[in-house]
């Protein structure tokens, strides 16, 4: 084959940008670099802000919403949703201090059997959404509303905070030597292996598909509803043991657990760039995400802003996020398109 | 004369993509003109150019003579320009007849919209064309040749003193392209200016008066057309001499690799049985909406049947489970590029492996480059004409993505390839080297079976040609029998009734 025609110099000539180039003009870099501008800034001008004590809570409060933020990620990234997560939490609390209650002392049993009934609770999520084709939106809506029912139904408005104190002071123990809980290494881990599934296995390729055109990842031999309903599962999961943690983090398991927390891990899973339609965004910028919601919240905590000034800082980050590429990739359209030769003087005129 | 619409220097960049260099054409009124061009020549760049999809960068638009720019689609059609896109881009949850008139539909009083009006006027404009749609049915779930017969109606209803078709033909057999012509040939004799663009010569030669042949983004040269020949074309467009010959080799067929058994799906197609044998290369011909595609996919397991069975190798294929289909070694070439075929935000390389994402790794890893060098391997086989084969598959022309399409597949080394108009929209070279390649695929025994509405490619390429009509198989030509009379005969459904 003659390569004249084929072979464009002025096309092979231009390389691929370097990769430091793409990383720096990329939304993680952003949102990373924001996260230590806010963090200078914050430690110059409010007490408090940067001492040992802060990064501990920071770290502490960060924890569980990470843990679900993960499966969160890749569920969003397919193009469904799961609202159900704190719910899951406030169940698993209630099902977890009812055992204790009854006389299971084992803490291996308590978190299998919480991390199975975690996983189950995603299973029926993943039935109604793949078996039934119901939108996941609808159905996590819910069971939002029927597992905190049942986590109610559970334990009434009783509290169950008589664990061991072993337990408790365990679930916050700092590593030797630091400040830092011990159990951000287990969410270190957990992040690893779900970045690793992510970016650098087959089921990754085809959530990226999956997000961007069921059908074609279906022509392409990819199990659509299969890798949809595992996903689920094991969101129910990290959902679980977010709630085994905040059980004795707190001492405390009450079936209002965790009340909200859904809406802060969507939160940070839209602010780390996962487009809410599916297809785009990755794991670092949504950790990127949660450290800096974490450090913004209790940041403003500390200067005495009041909470629903905080909510409002939230809200508005996440409008931002959703809309600011949004507005800069039109604007350069609109640009683009203003250059044509003619006015509009002798466009009428014609 | 002066032209209705013309060109002039127009260039158009993508980033560091020169799209176009100096573009040039002509339109008069009532003459048909075609443009033809390799892949990627820019055909479609300047097809969205004259409907105000994109701005030139440099260079002038003169409708009648006077400059003119397009701020948007909607300025180009007020001007009067109607256009068909490569690509159909219908909205799916929408019926036909409000595809058609989206944005003007008919209003009766108090501005309500007139829809039995609406649907009568499709049914007009489907009589023109000879279609059978229902103009009440959603657009979602029509064939990529229903989506463009609904597309070419609606470019009809405009009324329009210039029609710009980029390759309406792609997807349709001999019958509708002929009732597209006489439509087209009328508007004409009306007064109309058409572009046509497409890459089958004996339909540039039957429809136009005067052709352009572009290259590698410029103007190369227009002539009327009885200064040319398909030969001095196709030179002028490759920029050297290529045979268009299909290189059929002779092989001797082997086992039967693949079984199909009383195929039914009630409303698709009715109890289809025939066998492909390695080293054999199929055709499936037939009418637009003769069922083929919808077996090609039943086969696959994308559709479920509800009689039937497939066997591939001798082993029966679960229904519905269209990974089981792949790991039997069978892979589908779909017809629809854009929904089916590729995940059109995905790169290349990605797209490329997506079927062979299991394959390519290591302990379920995907490290080291393997996804990169396979596609990288592929893109260059089939000449994918990118600059990077990271870029999204969104950015090629179509007939490049094409390529990207059928790299995906080969890649797989299939035993059993069912391939549903493999060279729709792909240019002559890479035709005839698309055709040696399943050429060459059979003569290693792989059994092919070729969905194709391209006539001279099914005699062609074709030991064996079964014919569909309405979803049944009516008939199964051999190569020495099989002629345009015998296949036209069936397709139409008059050798069932002389039977
Ligand atoms: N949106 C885009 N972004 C980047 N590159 C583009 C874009 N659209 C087109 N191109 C590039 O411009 C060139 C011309 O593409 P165009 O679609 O006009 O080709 P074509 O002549 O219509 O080819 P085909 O016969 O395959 O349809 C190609 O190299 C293509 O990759
Ligand atoms: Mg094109």
């Amino acid at each position: 084959m003659a390569t004249d025609t084929l072979v464009d110099p002025a096309r092979t000539a231009e390389a691929a940008p370097p990769a430091w180039r793409r990383l720096l003009g990329s939304w993680d870099a952003i949102l990373i670099l924001a996260l230590l501008v806010v963090v200078l800034v914050a430690s110059a001008t409010i007490e408090g802000v940067g001492s040992p004590r802060f990064y501990r809570f920071l770290v502490l409060e960060a924890i569980p919403i990470a843990l679900i933020a993960l499966p969160m990620t890749l569920v969003i990234i397919t193009g469904e949703i799961d609202l159900s997560v704190a719910s899951t939490v406030g169940l698993t609390c209630s099902v977890l201090g009812q055992l204790w209650y009854l006389g299971v002392t084992s803490l291996p049993v308590l978190i299998v059997l919480s991390l199975l009934l975690g996983a189950m609770l995603g299973a029926v999520n993943g039935v109604f959404i793949t078996v039934f084709g119901l939108p996941s939106l609808a159905v996590t809506i819910g069971t939002l509303a029927l597992y905190r029912g049942l986590a109610y139904v559970v334990l009434g408005d009783r509290a169950i905070a008589d664990y061991p104190q072993a337990w408790t002071q365990n679930a916050v123990a700092p590593i030797p030597g630091t400040v830092i809980p011990w159990f951000v290494l287990v969410l270190a881990a957990l992040a690893v292996v779900f970045g690793v599934l992510l970016y650098a296995t087959p089921i990754g390729r085809s959530l990226y598909a999956i997000g961007n055109n069921a059908d074609a990842s279906t022509f392409a031999g990819v199990s659509v509803l299969r890798t949809k309903f595992w996903l689920f599962v094991a969101t129910g999961a990290m959902a679980a043991l977010a709630g085994v943690f905040w059980t004795f983090r707190f001492a405390s398991a009450r079936a209002d657990n965790a009340t909200g927390l859904e809406l802060a891990v969507v939160a940070a899973v839209l602010l780390g760039g996962v487009s809410i339609f599916g297809g785009r965004g990755g794991l670092v910028g949504v950790l990127a995400a949660v450290a800096l919601l974490g450090v913004l919240r209790n940041s403003l905590q500390l200067a005495d802003v009041p909470a629903n000034a905080l909510t409002i800082v939230t809200g508005t980050l996440l409008i931002l996020s959703v809309v600011g590429p949004n507005v800069v990739r039109m604007t350069r359209d609109r640009l683009r398109r203003r250059r044509p030769l003619t006015t509009a003087l002798e466009r009428t005129s014609s | 004369m002066l032209p209705v619409l013309a060109l002039e220097g127009v260039d158009k960049s993508f980033g560091a993509v020169a799209a176009l260099r100096d573009a040039r054409l002509e339109l008069h009124a009532g003459e048909a003109h075609a443009l033809v061009g390799e892949n990627g020549a820019g055909k479609s760049t300047l097809v969205k150019i004259l409907a105000g999809v994109h701005g030139p960068d440099a260079g002038r638009l003169l409708l009648d003579g006077q400059p003119v720019a397009f701020g948007s689609p909607a300025d180009a059609r007020a001007a009067g320009i109607a256009v068909i896109y490569q690509e159909p881009t219908l909205f799916p949850d929408l019926s036909v007849a409000e595809n058609i008139f989206m944005g003007r539909q008919p209003l009766k009083g108090l501005r309500r919209i007139d829809a039995s009006a609406m649907r009568e006027r499709t049914n007009e404009l489907f009589g023109r064309l000879g279609v059978q749609i229902d103009p009440d049915r959603p657009a979602r779930g029509l064939s990529i040749a229903d989506q463009q017969l609904v597309e070419i109606a609606k470019a009809l209803s405009f009324d329009a003193r210039v029609l710009v078709m980029d390759e309406p033909t792609a997807a349709l057999s001999g019958v509708e392209v002929e009732r597209l012509f006489a439509v087209a040939r009328a508007l004409r004799d009306d007064g109309a200016a058409i572009l046509f663009i497409s890459h089958r010569f004996d339909e540039v030669f039957a429809l136009c008066q005067r052709v352009t042949v572009m290259r590698d983004g410029r103007w190369i040269a227009t002539d009327e057309i009885g200064n040319l020949t398909v030969d001095g074309v196709v030179r002028t467009m490759v920029g050297r001499d290529i045979s268009a010959l299909f290189p059929k080799l002779e092989t001797e067929p082997g086992e039967v690799r693949l079984t199909v058994d009383g195929l039914t799906r009630h409303g698709y197609f009715d109890d289809v049985s025939f066998t492909v044998r390695g080293g054999e290369i199929v055709a499936l011909a037939g009418l637009v909406g003769a069922g083929r595609s919808e077996v090609a996919r039943a086969i696959f397991g994308i559709d479920r049947y509800d009689a039937g069975q497939v066997h591939v190798d001798g082993r029966r294929l679960r229904p519905g489970d269209p990974p089981a289909a792949i790991a039997a070694g069978l892979a589908l070439v779909p017809e629809d590029r854009r929904q089916q075929g590729l995940v059109m935000e995905l790169s290349i390389e990605r797209n490329a492996t997506l079927p062979r994402r299991w394959a390519l790794s290591r302990l379920g890893l995907l490290f080291g480059g393997s996804e990169r060098r396979s596609a990288a391997d592929w893109a260059k086989r089939l000449q994918v004409k990118a600059a990077r084969n990271t870029d999204p598959v969104s950015t090629l022309s179509g007939g490049n993505q094409q390529k990207v399409v059928l790299a995906k597949w080969l890649s797989t080394e299939p035993r059993v390839l069912m391939i549903d108009e493999p060279t729709r929209g792909i240019d002559v070279g890479t035709k005839s080297e698309v055709h040696r390649l399943l050429s060459q695929l059979a003569s290693e025994g792989v059994a092919v079976l070729m969905v194709s509405s391209e006539l001279p490619e099914v005699l062609g390429m074709a030991d064996r040609v079964l014919v569909m009509h309405e979803g049944r198989l009516v008939a199964d030509i051999p190569r020495d029998q099989a002629d345009e009379e015998s296949v036209m005969f069936a397709a139409t459904g008059q050798r069932e009734a002389a039977a």
